[in-house]
């Protein structure tokens, strides 16, 4: 199915460049380890920026970036790009929170191990912050979903085109209820098997 | 001697204003002593450790490890050396969501040790530490000071020549404290390495420490061996330090005896042997009274501390205060004073 297709692309790309952004904003952050107040205070300006415009409004503002990007404004392809610059930041943020709350007492016991810092935000930032990264990525996921249905509106296809078409235009209420139940039953899935494995990877007690 | 630190500064600069956490602190430690730093909350006890492996680099002063300024060293240097100096926390600051054997294993790892190298550690020092049967669970089902001991495992897998030890008791309970603390002697004495500890609690010098510095507001006040701090320390804080070990609760109507007599507090290191007291009763016309005191553990000695009450002619008492001094008995004058009470209880 094609919401699937725009979710699992988009969402690929937005943790590819959310997760970054995520561990640049938490290293960057005064005091920390790479502290450096400019390149925060920028990044936090645009995701900021980025996440006070609605998903709706992004779609039509970026028209010109996604061409100059995919070489097409329609299509799957065409609503990518706006999911991605529309999840990323939105990622980045919940990374942040994620990786904040891992114990800067353990990443201080290993600088004094003499550990590199890339190591040291793989092996222990990323390692014990993935309880909280997986619920974030459940709760992005699940907006993404959400962003995805508006996508119809640009051709992109999938569940929202469809009770777009059906449901709106052509006032066939049962496929506008179905896609309706779809939807939920998708996004409990999801949120209980992103709590589930959470659990899994939390270990403690 | 390994670590010196000379006229290390540090100054914390915040919203709130500047914080002299540090003030031209010196400090030397010896190849395989034990050296304690005691301090109230916020005397920069902290600061000072996290300075030795530049985990905080000091404002101003010089931290020479083995003859060489760490501040001159190049970042891959300094890991280099950071992993020749362990450190363990009062929080353990351990990986959640790894076993005991992946906390040990992860930054033996990290820090390039072979692969077959790494499991035979992690065994001898988890065996050292006494949690072998512990290897495969997480820090979340192990109790405080079972934490520790990964901890502390954890440090010796990468076989540091020093160990720094900040507040590493401070969040046990007594007797858990007491074992960690033998541990601590155990792997001083088994392994030579030399530790840097600090502590709010006197306890803990008393029964590890070779030697001993009495933090206050960002200084070094009063450093010594432990005995010669013990037996008489000159600084008010440390006084109080030392105080704080011996539950002596004068009353009031006990000091009153002094109208007749002689009431003194006697320090008595093991060195004066047991055969004083009798002594003076034999050799002197004075009559000794025993009214508190008790005899603190040391490292490899003790030392009694009494409150005693000495009648007879006053000749007669000073030549007995004199022969327990010439034995090498410190002694100190009790005053009347509700402060100078104070001080002794
Ligand atoms: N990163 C920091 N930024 C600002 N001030 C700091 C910082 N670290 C320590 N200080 C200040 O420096 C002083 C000494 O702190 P330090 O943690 O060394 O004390 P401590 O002796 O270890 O106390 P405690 O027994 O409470 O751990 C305190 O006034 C503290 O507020
Ligand atoms: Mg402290």
């Amino acid at each position: 199915m094609q919401t699937f297709q725009m979710v699992g692309i988009s969402l690929f790309f937005s943790v590819i460049i959310g997760l970054p952004m995520g561990v640049l904003l938490v290293m960057t952050r005064p005091g920390r380890i790479g502290s450096n107040p400019f390149l925060y205070q920028t990044l936090n300006l645009i995701i900021n920026t980025i996440r006070s415009i609605p998903f709706i409004i992004l779609l039509f503002f970026i028209l010109p970036f996604t061409k100059w990007v995919v070489g097409t404004t329609i299509g799957v392809k065409g609503v990518i790009v706006p999911l991605v610059v529309y999840t990323a930041p939105y990622i980045a943020r919940l990374m942040e929170q994620a990786l904040f709350e891992v114990d800067r007492g353990v990443i201080e016991a290993y600088e004094a191990m003499g550990i590199r810092t890339r190591d040291i935000i793989w092996h222990v930032m990323i390692r014990e912050a993935r309880p909280s990264i997986v619920l974030g990525l459940t709760i992005a996921t699940i907006g993404l979903i959400g962003a995805t249905a508006m996508a119809g509106l640009v051709g992109g296809g999938g569940l929202g085109d469809l009770a777009y078409r059906f449901g709106h235009l052509r006032y066939e209420a049962e496929v506008m209820y179905v896609t309706v139940l779809l939807l939920i039953l998708l996004v409990q899935g999801l949120q209980v098997l992103g709590n589930r494995l959470a659990d899994r990877l939390k270990k403690d007690s | 001697m390994m670590i010196r630190l000379e006229n290390v500064s540090k100054t914390f600069v915040t919203k709130m204003g500047r914080v002299d956490a540090l003030k031209n602190v010196s400090l030397e430690l010896k190849k395989g002593e034990i050296f304690g730093v005691i301090g109230y909350s916020g005397a920069g006890k902290s600061t000072l450790i996290r300075c030795i492996n530049l985990l905080e680099r000091p404002t101003s002063g010089r931290v020479v490890w083995n003859g060489v300024d760490l501040s001159t060293l190049s970042p891959r240097q300094l890991r280099e050396t950071r992993r020749k100096i362990g450190m363990i926390f009062q929080g353990f600051h351990l990986l959640k969501t790894a076993t005991v054997y992946e906390n040990m294993a992860i930054p033996l790892k990290l820090s390039g040790v072979p692969k077959e190298k790494i499991r035979e550690r992690v065994e001898k020092y988890l065996a050292v530490v006494g949690l072998e049967d512990k290897r495969d669970d997480y820090p979340g089902q192990l109790s405080g000071g079972q934490k520790q001991r990964v901890a502390i495992a954890r440090a010796l897998a990468h076989e540091p020549e020093v160990l720094l030890c900040d507040e590493a008791t401070s969040a046990l309970d007594p007797e858990t404290t007491d074992a960690i603390l033998e541990l601590l002697l155990k792997i001083n004495e088994e392994f030579g390495i030399t530790m840097l500890l600090i502590t709010h609690e006197m306890n803990v010098i008393q029964k590890v420490c070779d030697r001993v510095a009495v933090m206050e507001k960002g200084q070094i006040v009063e450093s010594g061996p432990v005995l010669q701090i013990f037996t008489s320390p000159a600084h008010e804080t440390t006084r109080r330090f030392v105080n704080s070990l011996f539950q002596i609760a004068l009353p009031r109507s006990l000091s009153r005896r002094d109208d007749s007599g002689r009431l003194v507090t006697l320090f008595v290191p093991s060195s004066v042997g047991e055969t004083f007291w009798t002594q003076i009763s034999r050799r002197f016309d004075v009559l000794p009274r025993l009214l508190s005191g008790g005899i603190l553990h040391l490292k490899g000695q003790t030392l009694g501390r009494w409150v005693v009450h000495f009648t007879g002619e006053e000749e007669e008492v000073n030549k007995a205060l004199l022969f327990l001094q010439d034995q090498g008995v410190r002694i100190e004058g009790v005053m009347l004073h509700a402060e100078r009470n104070r001080q002794i209880s």
